[in-house]
């Protein structure tokens, strides 16, 4: 460590960014920068209007060789967005890039204060302390890490489907982990998709199948990540693979023993139809169900529950591929870059208790009605309701769990578009009279207004109003038998009564149940509403703040699929990034004992949770293992001999700052 | 209600120093900026990568400066970005939080934190409740104190050394 202490060489430049208005207009940057240029060791203090572009760079860098400065300071916006753009910069400039440091005048000042005094005050009060800290920052070294090139994608949906063949395409291994039986994901049980009104399976399967065919995927359906230890480039996953009782590599998907099962009939709720038909606790989800392969429920199978079973299923098959002693497999599997795909959960209706889902047969959520029209459901096709009637009038309700304060606040994004297709479908197979009860219409996207404009001309009706409330509380004849849909209809000014005998809720996008469990697993981190959290909402969209993960679709936020696959395909190349470079720079954060200092006592090395510190039992002195390290600081904070320093948080770095911050210049103070 | 903005002139301010986690309350900040939240401009953040990092040193040293509270902001308890650290600074924290009542110092001049990355608008309530609080409390003014006890030393010091030459004399 070639240090460059405080000792009066150094020579600082200071950079304050207007940032157009985002920060000039709340924070006197000239004030500031005039200031700065009055503190000890500083060369340069100038402004400017975009200190992120080009010539703002540039600017640092002429100004590095003209004044011979070694300490770089900008304060702009967090160093969570610019602080690598900026050490780049300095590099550039022929510095050692650890000698900058950023201040965070934007997100922590200018867009959080409105009173101009008080915010051009505390720029100076951090800005001074940055001046202070930076004479104890030190060259240090860029570490490397090698990225193994291998692909972890989590989730089976269109989101994952569409990442895993662009990787293998490109060449690279991918593993992709399922935990339903099927890959597919929602998508597969969509009818038909907007505004194309191409069937969802006809697009989606052959994708599928080139899941099951590609060289290069290794897929475990039925399967589910059970730990994840590592880093970027080197992460170690056990997947835990649940038993189907079915020999994976015997089946072939001939479905006989299904056929021979002892229930002539089925008796458990079918998941993939959501309960609206009954499946054999022998069964293959769907038809075109990747991979090919049955599964065993031991829930319902008799042979699990008693033991006393006839077996038929085992007769029926010639090749020998059911095996009741199958037990549960844990595979571990190394790899670099993981794409997270793991989907959403539709918002559970029952939740809005007034709509009157699960206490009125005929009303429906969207997905079920996805499944009814669907040519491959639960009824073939014919839309049959639960008490055997063909609907003739039929209500929309948008909305559900999506823009509503007592259930989820955000829009849903496709609720608006799959309505209208769902419309547009009711109409074509009941020839019903079809009203949509909306807030606002959503139409963004390509020829999606286009295809709002021809549901118009088709007749179907559009109120303008949230639906207080559905019954079956008839006040009239006419509403004899049928459910009413009672909501203002804001364009007019009355409420309305709509009788229906078909209830449609639009239900929103909600995180998976899991979703915390999942981001704890894989230590990234979730937004507000608990969809994963993305590094940046514009610029670093499918990143997420633990380098090597990545995400796509909508377990980042509701989105509809032409959206997830380009997430998923933005996610591919983000991780492609990585595996063609073969290895990342890390922050060099790390921490290390200095020896003379050190007393042996241990402290250090119950406190590590990733087991990097050791101590040399001849010396009797503690010792860090770099490789190891990931740079919390809490051993530094804890050493009692003050013999563990951090490099980019020394303690005297910490304390000057302190300094900087509390330095008596600020008015109103004691 | 909390006061966001305190334009008084001359008034005194209280001071505080935050210390955040760069995983989670350093970027529940960043998201209050994004989400453009309004809170008291009291607070000065220094980021470090975990409130494991966060010495009790530097809280002594925050209020012997002239801080009036001193902030801590990590990641919730089975949060951590690094398995432990939040706990081990809750586990510092709490043995430092008695220290400091012995030395006089109010118990609401210190708050640990856990702040997630989407919780901007915690950010928001936390800074500004802190505000409100060491407001309240008034100046801690530890540097004035130190000055103080300095001035009477010197001066017990100069009696001392006064009657020795008394009686030496």
């Amino acid at each position: 460590m070639h240090g460059n202490g405080y000792n009066g060489t150094v020579r600082i430049g200071f950079y304050i960014c207007h940032c157009g208005h985002n920060i000039a207009s709340i924070v006197d940057v000239k004030a500031v920068a005039e200031y700065i240029k009055s503190l000890s060791g500083v060369v340069v203090s100038s402004e400017y209007k975009y200190m992120c572009s080009d010539p703002g760079q540039e600017l640092i860098q002429k100004d590095i060789k003209e004044h011979s400065l070694n300490r770089i300071i900008v304060a702009s916006c967090s160093p969570l967005l610019h602080e690598h753009t900026f050490r780049t910069a300095v590099e550039k400039g022929g510095l050692n890039p650890y000698y900058f440091q950023m201040v965070n005048i934007r997100e922590n000042v200018s867009w959080v204060h409105t009173d101009m005094k008080a915010a051009t005050e505390k720029a100076k009060d951090l800005a001074r302390a940055a001046v202070q800290r930076v004479f104890h920052h030190k060259s240090l070294e860029t570490k490397h890490v090698k990225i193994h090139p291998d692909v972890l994608i989590v989730g089976g949906g269109i989101a994952g489907i569409h990442a895993a063949l662009t990787l293998a395409n490109a060449g690279k291994k991918v593993y992709l982990v399922e935990r339903d039986p099927t890959i597919g994901g929602h998508m597969a049980m969509f009818d038909k998709t907007f505004p194309t009104l191409d069937c969802a399976a006809c697009i989606l399967t052959p994708k599928m199948s080139q899941v099951k065919n590609h060289p290069n995927i290794t897929l475990w359906t039925y399967s589910e990540v059970a730990k994840v230890d590592g880093y970027v480039g080197n992460y170690k996953i056990s997947v835990r693979r649940k038993p189907r009782y079915i020999i994976e590599g015997l089946c072939v998907g001939c479905m006989d023993c299904i056929e021979k099962c002892v229930y002539k009939e089925g008796k458990t709720p079918d998941e993939f139809n959501l309960g609206l038909s009954k499946r054999k606790p022998i069964y293959i989800p769907f038809p075109q169900a990747t991979p090919q392969i049955v599964v065993i429920d031991p829930e319902t199978c008799i042979e699990f529950k008693s033991g006393r079973c006839k077996k038929t299923c085992v007769e029926a098959c010639d090749r020998k591929a059911i095996d009741f002693q199958q037990k549960e497999e844990i595979k571990e599997i190394e790899v670099g870059t993981i794409i997270l795909t793991t989907g959403y959960q539709p918002f559970d209706a029952s939740r809005v208790p007034f709509y009157g889902y699960g206490k009125y047969p005929n009303v429906y959520t969207s997905l079920e009605v996805e499944r009814l029209v669907n040519a491959s459901g639960p009824t073939g096709g014919e839309l049959i309701l639960r008490d055997g009637r063909h609907p003739k009038t039929v209500g929309i309700i948008h909305c559900v769990g999506s823009r509503d304060k007592n259930t989820n606040r955000w829009c849903s994004r496709t609720c608006c578009m799959y309505s209208l297709k769902l419309a547009h479908l009711l109409k074509e197979h009941t020839d019903a009279e079809v009203y949509n009860f909306y807030i606002d219409i959503r139409a963004a996207g390509k020829s999606y207004e286009e295809f709002y404009d021809k549901l118009l001309d088709e007749n179907v009706h559009f109120i303008r109003g949230r639906v207080a409330e559905v019954s079956d509380w008839a006040v009239r004849p006419s509403e004899e038998g049928k459910l009413i849909i009672r909501a203002e209809d804001t364009l007019i000014g009355i409420v309305r009564r709509v009788p229906v005998d078909m209830v449609v809720l639009a239900v929103g996008m909600e995180p998976q149940a899991d979703s915390q469990d999942v981001r704890r697993m894989f230590n990234i981190s979730c937004s507000t509403e608990g969809f994963f959290l993305e590094r940046h909402p514009k610029l670093a969209p499918v990143d997420t703040f633990t380098d090597g993960i990545f995400i796509a679709g909508c377990c980042q936020g509701p989105k509809d699929i032409p959206d997830s696959v380009a997430q998923a395909g933005a996610a591919a190349a983000q991780a492609l990034i990585l595996i063609d470079s073969g290895e990342i720079e890390l922050e060099p954060n790390t921490a290390y004992v200095v020896q003379e200092e050190c007393s042996g006592c241990r402290t250090c090395l119950t406190i590590c949770p990733f087991t990097a510190i050791s101590r040399d039992e001849a010396k009797q002195k503690a010792f860090i293992n770099e490789a190891l390290c990931k740079g919390c600081g809490t051993c530094v904070a804890a050493c009692p001999s003050g013999a563990i320093k951090q490099n980019l948080f020394e303690d005297e770095m910490i304390f000057s700052e302190i300094d900087g911050l509390l330095k008596m210049e600020s008015p109103a103070c004691c | 209600m909390p006061t966001v903005e305190q334009p008084k002139e001359n008034s005194w301010e209280p001071r505080i120093i935050a210390f955040f986690c760069n995983w989670c309350t350093y970027t529940a900040a960043d998201l209050a900026g994004v989400s453009r939240l309004r809170y008291a401009p009291n607070a000065r953040i220094i980021r470090v990568m975990c409130s494991g990092r966060v010495d009790p040193q530097f809280i002594l040293d925050a209020f012997s400066k002239g801080a009036d509270g001193v902030l801590i902001g990590g990641c919730h308890p089975g949060d951590c970005h690094y398995m432990e650290g939040n706990y081990k600074a809750l586990r510092r924290m709490q043995l430092l939080k008695r220290m400091m009542k012995d030395m006089g110092i109010e118990e609401k001049r210190f708050r640990l934190e856990w702040i997630s990355a989407s919780e901007g608008e915690r950010v928001k309530t936390v800074i500004n409740e802190m505000t409100d609080q060491v407001r309240a409390l008034g100046p801690l003014g530890l540097p004035k104190k130190f000055a103080e006890w300095d001035k009477e030393l010197e001066s017990l010091e100069h009696e001392v050394n006064g009657k020795r030459d008394t009686i030496h004399a």
